[in-house]
């Protein structure tokens, strides 16, 4: 019905009117516009980042009430980046094969497989560390092509092949490993990355480097966006979410210098999350992504060769899955029949979907990994300071996925009622 | 400008289409009309390229082509909008006009190519506006709460910014209201103001009549009748769909 007035509506717009979202001047006028669209994104069920990070502020208020502020103190919190930096790896993987639509359960196996390769190969076959880094991923990103080879040229449903992953490659990290089971890496290169931290200043220097490149680069698209005579944000918006933007950065980063500095591994993390926020949003392998995850049919008719992307997002997912496997290693200081497994699958599954990517393919941001995580190792950290039992844990986790599933849904059905 | 003579095709023991002749001319709306079953969809697919026809020639400006898969359709310049659209809901008007053709700028070829979104979008409100589709508020505005007529307006705009010659539109106001018929009606006439021929197969009579110059009737695979602007009353038309009356066999142009 509301459409249907819409349409009748809209015909007085004059020819010449289309396609800019009129705009009113000045500052009030900016903000009213952006009110508006942020407004109608709401009620059309696009609610984007918005309710994970409302849940990340009451979380944080809530551990930290409960535990006298330690939770918020310097110090946890350069343990919770450490804590998440392997599941935001992972996490990033699992919100490309998201965005498929897809699901890769293998994701855990390979994490514990690639840790158990590193460690074999540094430690009983004396490869120079870089050297078996670079094979731990060619391994990892290896084992995710024939996943995604199998998925998409046999068509059977990833759902299946990677569980069938999930149980084979855990046999062959206990193969990989031997009858001693662990094997303790002490090799200062690959344990160095957990266990160090950014000298003060370059600290400042990624802090204010990513400020500036965000603000730089945003600037430059606005003008010429303008120079072209399209739409452009007003300039009031702009200030704001460069602010915004410099105060989490340079925030984040002073915090983390108050005590030792930001985590090795904490950067190695958000470097993977910035880029592939880049290839997803700016490239035509990410356009293609979504495409598939959208509309696979209309993929297809566009030309789009959609084997061939399932194929690179499950060998993307296999090699953030090492990259997981390598934090780990570094963290433990040692490849065991352990790593990867318990939980880590599906706390790197549940980071993906709480971070708001949807279940149902096409919807979501690369962020989401990174929020997810956050959220993730938050109650996970927050309940350990409570001194609160694994099974607290279990419980917690669980009601917190379904949540984040939840909202999932119903803003899917908010975008049915918008009347679509 | 395309011109089909003596097409048949056959699914099994079910003849399709039978000698069925058939042309659009630059500047020409033809609806193609007919019951259910009356090879409508077939003709359009062989001309999309999605079946082959068992015999008979396609030629396309003069000269006699092959049209074995939807590429090569789309390489001559014909382009089809079928009727489930193919847009992705969860892209903006934008990235689904450039959906498989997206524009880059080559910073380091074959490794860092961004995509020019700039470019795009300016090229998408051009045509857009070229087309006088001027019922979309943002062509940011993600394709999923767009409505029926807007997202046909804009599969139909997607289908033409290809330097096209000759657009299919399959059933293109089968699912909109009155309203937004209009709008989409709208468009077609200004594909014929540029120049495109346009084949719409349509169940609308009323809307049949309005909008096309000719029109064509195929009846169990066969062309019944055909009909210039003007020419035919809706009685006229039902009664070729059906087989009351025979009325000019063949084509008179």
């Amino acid at each position: 019905m509301r459409m249907a007035q819409d349409d009748l509506a809209t015909p007085q717009t004059p020819p010449d009117g289309i396609a800019t979202v009129v705009q009113e001047r000045g500052l009030r006028g900016s903000m009213r516009t952006l009110m508006t669209l942020g407004l109608r994104r709401v009620r059309q069920g696009e609610l984007g980042p918005l309710p994970v990070i409302l849940g990340l502020i009451v979380i944080a208020l809530y551990f930290g009430s409960q535990t006298s502020w330690i939770f918020l103190n310097a110090r946890n919190m350069s343990n919770l980046v450490l804590q998440i930096a392997a599941i935001g790896s992972v996490a990033t993987g699992i919100v490309l094969v998201l965005l498929l639509g897809e699901i890769d359960l293998s994701v855990g196996s390979i994490a514990g497989l690639t840790s158990a390769v590193l460690g074999v190969l540094v430690v009983y076959h004396n490869w120079p560390w870089w050297l078996a880094i670079i094979a731990t991923l060619a391994v990892g990103a290896a084992i995710g092509a024939f996943q995604g080879a199998w998925f998409g040229l046999f068509g059977v449903p990833a759902f299946v092949v990677t569980l069938a992953g999930f149980l084979a490659w855990q046999g062959v990290q206990l193969r990989v490993l031997g009858p001693n089971g662990t094997v303790n890496v002490f090799e200062p290169h690959i344990d160095n990355i957990a266990a160090t931290y950014l000298p003060t200043i370059w600290g400042w220097a990624l802090g204010v480097g990513v400020a500036v490149t965000y603000t730089a680069a945003n600037l430059i698209k606005q003008i010429r966006r303008r120079r072209a005579g399209l739409s452009s944000q007003p300039l009031a918006v702009l200030l704001v979410w460069t602010t915004i933007i410099a105060a989490i950065s340079l925030g984040a980063v002073g915090y983390l210098n108050s005590y030792t500095g930001v985590p090795t591994a904490g950067v190695v993390m958000l470097g993977l999350v910035l880029f592939f926020v880049w290839v997803t949003t700016s490239t035509k392998f990410g356009r293609y992504v979504y495409a598939v995850g959208g509309n696979i049919e209309a993929a297809r008719r566009a030309g789009i060769n959609v084997t061939a992307i399932r194929i690179w997002v499950f060998t993307l997912s296999g090699m953030l899955a090492a990259v997981g496997g390598l934090i780990f290693t570094s963290r433990l200081t040692a490849a065991s029949t352990q790593t990867g497994g318990g939980t880590f699958l599906l706390e790197a599954i549940a980071a993906a979907v709480i971070g708001g990517t949807s279940l149902f393919g096409g919807r979501g941001s690369v962020w989401a990994a990174l929020l997810g995580a956050l959220v993730i190792g938050s109650v996970s950290n927050g309940l350990d300071l409570m001194s609160q039992p694994p099974e607290i844990k279990y419980m917690v986790e669980g009601g917190i996925l379904l949540v984040a599933v939840t909202v999932d849904a119903i803003s899917r059905r908010g975008r049915a009622a918008a009347g679509r | 400008m395309l011109e089909l003579r003596g097409i048949s095709k056959h699914f099994g023991a079910v003849q399709a289409l039978t000698e069925v002749d058939f042309e659009v001319y630059p500047g020409e709306v033809v609806a193609l009309v007919g019951d259910n079953g009356a090879g409508k969809s077939t003709l359009v697919k062989c001309v999309a390229g999605t079946h082959a026809p068992d015999d008979g020639k396609i030629v396309f400006e003069g000269r006699e082509v092959k049209i074995a898969s939807p590429s090569d359709a789309t390489h001559l310049g014909i382009e089809t909008v079928y009727q489930d659209l193919a847009l992705c809901d969860n892209l903006d008007v934008v990235q689904n006009m450039f959906l498989g053709r997206e524009r880059v700028q080559r910073l380091i070829p074959l490794a860092v190519e961004p995509l020019s979104e700039i470019e795009m979008e300016k090229q998408a409100l051009d045509v857009l506006k070229s087309l006088r589709v001027t019922t979309i508020d943002s062509v940011r505005t993600k394709v999923v709460s767009l409505s029926g007529g807007q997202r046909q307006s804009v599969a139909i705009s997607k289908a033409v910014m290809w330097n096209s010659k000759v657009v299919l539109l399959d059933e293109p106001t089968a699912a909109l209201g009155v309203a937004q018929t209009e709008q989409v009606l709208a468009l077609i006439a200004q594909l014929r103001e540029q120049g495109l021929g346009v084949v719409v197969i349509s169940h609308n009579l009323a809307e049949v009549l309005d909008v096309a110059d000719r029109i064509v009737v195929l009846r169990l695979g066969r062309r019944a009748a055909t009909f210039e602007r003007g020419e035919a009353t809706p009685d006229d038309v039902v009664a070729a769909i059906t087989g009351a009356r025979m009325l000019k066999i063949g084509g008179n142009r």
